[in-house]
């Protein structure tokens, strides 16, 4: 990292740190939206950006992990926060579930396997499927979030509530990415045959992301449902899932700087243009095409990793 | 045994309609390897160029209702198809070397353009197609009453299918269709043109979609914007039972469609009507990524 970029992302966390302290409920209540956006676009990027996996149903792991948050949480009185390993763990067994058979399917057929089964998800919700999940209504009366005894109600609450996990998410991540485990995944996104013919275990790692990414999809839903203390059926539609797709390849797939910077051009912006609301998605469809066009890697693209000479051979690969 | 049929003949068009739209995605893929995302909503264009051309022009008080409905449709497949050609000039032409995420990207991207178009011409409600031009008399087949509107349908999907097959088998530039889509590069050393066997497939497969759009709209009375993707992943999920790249396979496969959801919802559950489609799209995938009839397989990379 050279000095303008630490300089940067310190000026940037300082921001964020006393922003609702200037700001109004409103415009916090945005930040709220662009953070759960962009925990919910850092988990797609380890599927999509960091291993290359079309993935196009994430709001299915979303939508998993809320309303089993929502269900323990109103119908056996668990503390919600506390909901949050479990959303993780049905959210994630449930994407290697389903994930399982289909894993090995070339790119875009991956992505129509994952939107159809985000809407056979979303198709079960509304139809009440066991008749917990409250039908086309969806769950109301979730409890409000605490925390040491202190009940998180208010935006400015919620903000650091959110905010925090997402600092926690990328200080993982970041880690996840310089691991053992990362690089496997970036070889099987650049050349899964010669990451096979490798001896990198293909299956297992994509397994392995998908339960990853699913499983932190999961815990953003908890989230959400804290904070809306209501869910239907509707907020996990396909689109949401269109929306985190295009976060992650606007920014720069496998990039977290770029992820966060696109979760606030497309979940921010809209708010600054209110009045043009209705023609956000036209405009979204364009960008995504002239994107294409000039700009293919993404706003912030991913660079690969740099190793100077010197660090490698104080490692003793090169003596 | 009533029902059974009366379900078996709404199936078939729906079948058909599924069919119609599902030639535009295996054409395509056939030639490009591409999945056209935005085809769907070519669909949705037609079905809305239909409702504007119906109500603006009155073509079925000038020419009856036959008449009026074959040049409307003829229209109708004339306009999609030139949107069909200018969308492969914009989205997919300029990205043609380019990696695979890229032209995905952009076919997606196309497809939410298209779509919010519609909705700021047209509005976010349901559309109505009038209701007084069609005849509503029931045809009588063997004591069952059939909706004239569903034998039609029927009939002229099933024409357009076969002209279509025939076209592909027999003519020359059906030829240099098939040949691109085995070897690109081989058809080119053989001197076919392949960048206009590509702007063909573009305009014929939008061509069908868009009276498969007409077809939905006399058939149901309202259309949405939205329904194209709807239709879109149904009709794809039709072409991968038959086996992409495959066109009989296509053909067969939206009728088979067609009718297992019409039975499903039936005799299973209306709600869930939807999903049926979905489940045989994830099923043939596991199962038989070939798909019926087709050769090419849904590869590892």
């Amino acid at each position: 990292m050279n000095r303008f970029t630490s300089f940067a992302v310190a000026l940037f966390v300082a921001l964020m740190a006393v922003a609702p302290l200037f700001l109004n409920a409103y415009h916090v209540d945005v930040l709220n939206s662009i953070g759960l956006y962009g925990l919910l676009a850092l988990s797609l990027n380890l599927i999509l950006g960091e291993a290359g996996l079309f993935n196009m149903g994430h709001a299915a792991f979303y939508a998993m992990g809320a309303y089993t948050a929502a269900i323990l949480n109103t119908r056996y009185q668990i503390p919600i926060l506390w909901t949050l390993p479990l959303s993780a763990l049905v959210a994630g067994f449930f994407a290697l579930a389903v994930a399982r058979p289909v894993v090995h399917l070339r790119g875009d057929y991956l992505l129509i396997v994952t939107i159809g089964v985000s809407e056979i998800v979303r198709i079960a919700l509304v139809n009440d499927v066991f008749g917990i999940t409250g039908g086309a209504n969806g769950i109301f009366g979730i409890s409000r979030p605490e925390l040491f005894g202190f009940v998180i109600r208010q935006p400015q609450h919620f903000y650091y509530l959110i905010w925090g996990f997402v600092a926690f998410t990328i200080f993982l991540f970041l880690r996840l990415k310089q691991s053992r485990f990362g690089r496997a995944l970036n070889y099987l996104r650049e050349d899964e045959v010669a990451a096979e013919g490798s001896g990198v275990n293909t299956d297992y790692y994509k397994l392995a992301v998908f339960g990853l990414g699913a499983a932190w999809a999961g815990m953003a839903g908890t989230l959400f449902a804290a904070k809306m203390t209501i869910i239907s059926p509707e907020s996990f539609s396909f689109w949401e899932s269109v929306v985190l797709f295009m976060i992650v390849i606007l920014g720069g797939a496998g990039n977290v700087a770029g992820v966060l910077l696109a979760a606030f051009l497309v979940i921010g912006l809209p708010e600054l243009f209110r009045e043009f609301s209705s023609a956000r998605m036209l405009v979204f469809g364009l960008v995504m095409m002239v994107m294409m066009l000039v700009r293919p890697q993404g706003l912030l693209p991913a660079k690969s990793r740099q190793f100077s000479f010197a660090e490698l051979s104080n490692k003793g690969s090169f003596r | 045994m009533e029902e059974f049929l009366q379900q078996l003949t709404n199936g078939l068009a729906v079948g058909g309609i599924y069919a119609l739209i599902a030639l535009g995605y295996t054409m395509v893929y056939g030639v490009l390897k591409l999945i056209n995302f935005a085809h769907g909503d070519l669909f949705t264009y037609g079905a809305y160029l239909g409702l504007t051309l119906l109500t603006s022009l009155a073509l079925t008080d000038r020419l009856g209702f036959f008449m009026g409905v074959l040049v409307l449709a003829l229209m109708v497949m004339g306009l999609v198809a030139v949107l069909g050609m200018i969308l492969e000039r914009a989205a997919y032409r300029p990205l043609r070397e380019s990696p695979r995420l890229s032209a995905v990207v952009s076919a997606l991207g196309a497809s939410i353009f298209l779509q919010n178009t519609l909705m700021l011409i047209y509005g976010a409600r349901f559309q109505v197609y009038p209701d007084n031009i069609l005849p509503v008399t029931a045809f009588d087949l063997f004591g069952l009453q059939i909706p004239v509107m569903r034998v039609l349908i029927v009939l002229a999907s099933v024409v357009m299918m076969v002209t279509l097959y025939l076209f592909i088998q027999k003519t020359k530039i059906g030829t240099a269709i098939r040949a691109a889509a085995i070897d690109q590069g081989a058809a080119r050393l053989m001197g076919i043109d392949v960048n206009r066997v590509i702007l063909l497939v573009f305009l014929l497969g939008p061509a069908l979609g868009g009276a498969a759009g007409l077809m939905v709209g006399l058939y149901y009375g309202q259309i949405n914007f939205t329904m194209g993707w709807v239709y879109g992943m149904k009709a794809f999920t039709a072409a991968i039972l038959g086996g992409i790249g495959n066109i009989p396979g296509a053909m067969i496969g939206g009728l088979l469609l067609g009718v297992v959801e019409a039975m499903g919802a039936a005799y299973l559950s209306i709600a869930w009507k939807d999903a049926i489609a979905f489940c045989v799209l994830i099923l043939i995938l596991i199962v038989r990524p070939t798909g019926l009839l087709g050769e090419r397989v849904a590869d590892k990379i």
